[in-house]
């Protein structure tokens, strides 16, 4: 797959790029501790110390948004990678074979996506209780039935096609032709539901500590720093920006990112 | 193409400022700040929590309730802003010398809030029905204490078993209710300054002048108490000038308000502590207590969570109540990390793990649980913190005693240690952490019995002292009360008890 450069690309990359070091680096090291408080420093507006500012408890901001950044992206990419391993298999068996295992399936998707995602995720985590790992299997699991439905209907349409019947002729086993055959074929549908995905998946766990069901404190998490952020919107601005800035970038960089191969590699 | 590139900006900007904006705080407020021109006056008031389900005076839990309806119910004596006793429905009162006979002469024509008259029947009937069905145990441990209670013409006689030089305190809280009335849960009727006028849960309550009230009159016609399940709303709206007036307000909050309101700073009198099970592992052991206050440093909570405001505390007495605050348990455990730890190896609690539920819904518990679980990390202690719903944690948390610690603040009902004391007895309801110190219950007792005024306050500074010696709980502040009043009104004045009293409240022209 080539991909011819554009602006979408070129941004997206460097944006992406820049994130990623950052996050990945906020996994090993942070400037100051995400934890530690300190009376004397708090609700610091940006200096060069502390270039996002303090928060209520003298915390530096840019740690936490680092430590809540890397979390937020390895909860996405989990849960986008069990909604896609699984909507993968799921869907290239119904949309190959059909038959009633497919209607069921289908069905079931069906109801599963009947409901609003995060009210799914609000009474899963609530049941189970908070935590990274529930979270990750809530959503998961949520996740699940659009990624069955896109590469359900793109093997359907595959199926019956020339370069199928004649692999099919010639003895090619049933694996092989689901997932060497078909499945290259279907990377322009799923690569932008990937990214759809994970930019949904890192809202959704936002949104879950934000409503304080999600990551607990004090672990930070973009979610439950805008959620605190709240109170000192007024005195200290710079809390709630560091946060809410973070979400947007992240999910800026993978819709630009994802926007700039789709355009690369279709014809306009 | 770009038309998509800008949907997405958008969808992500407006998905973020959703994400910020928070529940509650996108609710438009109809009603407008109240207006202060005399005579009418209205103060539109913020509560941070609904009221009780059951508004019956004997049967209220929550503090937030107690604190709006003692502007409607009374006792023949209420205590007033010094912590003093003064005759509400009685005129007057009277202690014999042996401190076992009070006399109260029940006052002329007070009238309750329906019309009727108060009787010298209303009043048994109020403190029959109040022993009988009390939630508050220390108010029924002192009025199982009378021996006799009779009318006297006009005249109520109580005979005490034993010299209780705190009793006024108690009968301050048997409010005085009508006999014949059967609806106080939902539409309370007392004798107050204010009647309750309505109340729509979530909503909103409204209070009413009482006219026909015996003593001053409010200046205030009417109090519009609104609910708002969430701070960050109710400072919103506070800011916004929708509200007049509101308390237990954070000192964050307090000094970001840009509305021109007066702020006045005073205590919550409530005891923050981290609670403890003391009647299960791991906190059923002393050593792994005493590790916890070892390390907790107060003075960098309080610096954290309230920039030094606020009072340090020892033991369940708040500073408040003067004479029997015991000032030197304050300091009882000086922030030592290393004697916790070494507590924690003598107990064979090494990297102690626990979970501490505390209320969402009030910041200030929070934001000190994450201090906490900061210092105990320093100890090498592991506290994870799991925030609760208000209604989860008081059936769970408080009525279940589902529960490793919790953080929260605990209010006297009434002007007596005991309010604060009794609660720990080893055979009390309340007492939900189940401590349970049989020394503790003889101090108790020895502080009832006692006639003299010096040894029962000595008792009591006993019973606190041995709550710091096993430390019951990780006792660590009262925190610092900040109340936002519109300019347009004034005369708000600190309690030593969780009470606001709107009928000092008058309009400042």
């Amino acid at each position: 797959m080539k991909i011819r450069k554009n602006a979408y690309f070129i941004t997206g990359g460097i944006l992406s790029a820049i994130l990623t070091v950052i996050i990945v680096t906020g996994l090993f090291w942070t400037p100051y501790s995400t934890t530690a408080m300190n009376a004397q420093e708090k609700l610091q507006p940006p200096s060069w110390k502390h270039i996002l500012g303090t928060d209520n408890f003298g915390r530096d901001v840019f740690s936490r948004v680092m430590e809540g950044a890397g979390t937020s992206l390895i909860i996405a990419l989990l849960v986008v990678v069990i909604g896609c391993v699984c909507g993968i298999v799921f869907g290239s068996l119904c949309g190959y074979f059909g038959g009633a295992a497919d209607l069921i399936l289908m069905r079931i998707c069906d109801a599963i996506t009947a409901f609003p995602a995060m009210l799914l995720a609000l009474v899963i985590v609530s049941l189970t209780g908070g935590g990274a790992g529930n979270i990750v299997l809530a959503l998961g699991i949520l996740f699940i039935p659009s990624f069955t439905r896109v590469v359900r209907t793109e093997y359907a349409s595959c199926r019956d096609l020339n370069y199928i019947n004649a692999a099919r002729l010639m003895g090619v086993s049933n694996p092989r032709i689901l997932y060497a055959h078909i499945l290259p074929n279907t990377l322009s549908v799923l690569i932008p539901t990937i990214t759809i995905g994970f930019n949904n998946a890192i809202l959704a766990e936002a949104s879950l500590s934000f409503l304080g069901i999600g990551i607990q404190p004090p672990q930070a998490s973009l979610g439950s720093m805008l959620k605190d952020s709240q109170n000192y919107l007024a005195s200290a601005p710079w809390y709630a920006l560091g946060a809410g800035g973070a979400i947007v970038l992240m999910i800026l960089a993978v819709s630009l990112l994802s926007e700039g191969v789709q355009q690369g590699t279709c014809r306009i | 193409m770009s038309r998509r590139i800008y949907a997405l900006l958008l969808s992500s900007a407006i998905l973020s400022c959703a994400l910020g904006a928070g529940p509650g705080a996108t609710m438009t407020i109809a009603d407008e700040a109240g207006s202060a021109s005399s005579g009418d006056a209205e103060l539109v008031v913020g509560l941070p929590q609904d009221l009780d389900n059951s508004l019956d005076p004997y049967q209220i839990t929550a503090a937030g309730t107690r604190e709006v309806l003692f502007n409607v119910y009374e006792g023949l004596v209420k205590p007033d802003t010094d912590g003093n006793f003064v005759d509400a429905v009685a005129s007057a009162h009277e202690i014999s010398e042996d401190g076992l006979t009070y006399t109260f002469t029940l006052r002329k024509g007070v009238l309750f809030h329906n019309g009727d008259e108060v009787t010298i029947d209303d009043v048994l009937y109020s403190f029959d029905t109040c022993a009988a069905t009390t939630t508050n145990s220390a108010v029924e441990a002192a009025l199982s204490d009378i021996q006799d209670i009779t009318a006297d013409g006009e005249d109520v006689v109580i005979t005490l078993a034993s010299a209780n030089s705190s009793f006024l305190s108690t009968v301050s809280s048997v409010t005085i209710v009508p006999a014949s009335y059967k609806d106080q849960a939902t539409a309370p009727v007392g004798t107050g300054p204010f009647k309750f006028d309505s109340y729509s849960p979530q909503d909103k309550a409204v209070l009413v002048r009482n006219d026909d009230y015996y003593g001053d009159k409010p200046a205030l016609a009417k109090v519009t108490c609104r609910i708002f399940d969430d701070a960050n709303a109710l400072y919103t709206a506070l800011d916004s000038g929708a509200l007049d007036m509101a308390f237990h307000l954070t000192v964050d909050q307090a000094g970001s308000l840009s509305n021109g309101y007066e702020v006045s700073e005073g205590e919550m009198n409530l005891v923050q502590a981290l609670y403890l099970n003391n009647a299960n592992p791991p906190f059923n052991d002393e050593r792994v207590r005493q590790a916890l206050c070892y390390a907790v440093d107060k003075d960098m909570l309080l610096d954290l969570t309230e920039d030094g405001h606020g009072a340090k505390l020892g033991s369940s007495v708040y500073p408040s109540f003067r004479k029997y605050f015991a000032e030197d348990l304050v300091d009882a455990y000086p922030y030592d990390p290393a004697k916790a730890a070494e507590l924690l190896q003598e107990a064979g609690a090494e990297g102690l793990t626990f979970t501490i539920k505390v209320p969402s819904n009030y910041t200030q518990h929070v934001d000190t649980a994450n201090v906490l679980v900061e210092m105990f990390a320093a100890a090498g202690i592991n506290a994870v913190i799991e925030k609760v719903e208000w209604n989860s944690w008081l059936e769970n948390v408080y009525k279940g005693r589902d529960f490793e610690a919790t953080v929260i603040g605990f209010d006297a009902a009434y002007l007596s240690p005991d309010a604060l004391l009794q609660r720990w007895v080893s055979d009390n309801g309340s007492n939900f952490i189940g401590y349970s110190s049989p020394e503790y219950d003889a101090a108790m007792e020895n502080a009832h019995t006692s006639a003299k005024d010096e040894e029962q306050v000595e008792a009591y500074k006993e019973a606190q002292k041995i709550l710091s010696d096993t430390a019951a709980n990780v006792y660590l502040q009262d925190l610092a009360d900040f109340v936002a009043l519109n300019p347009e009104f004034t005369g708000y004045e600190f309690y030593p008890l969780y009470a606001v009293d709107f009928s000092r409240i008058h309009p400042a022209s």
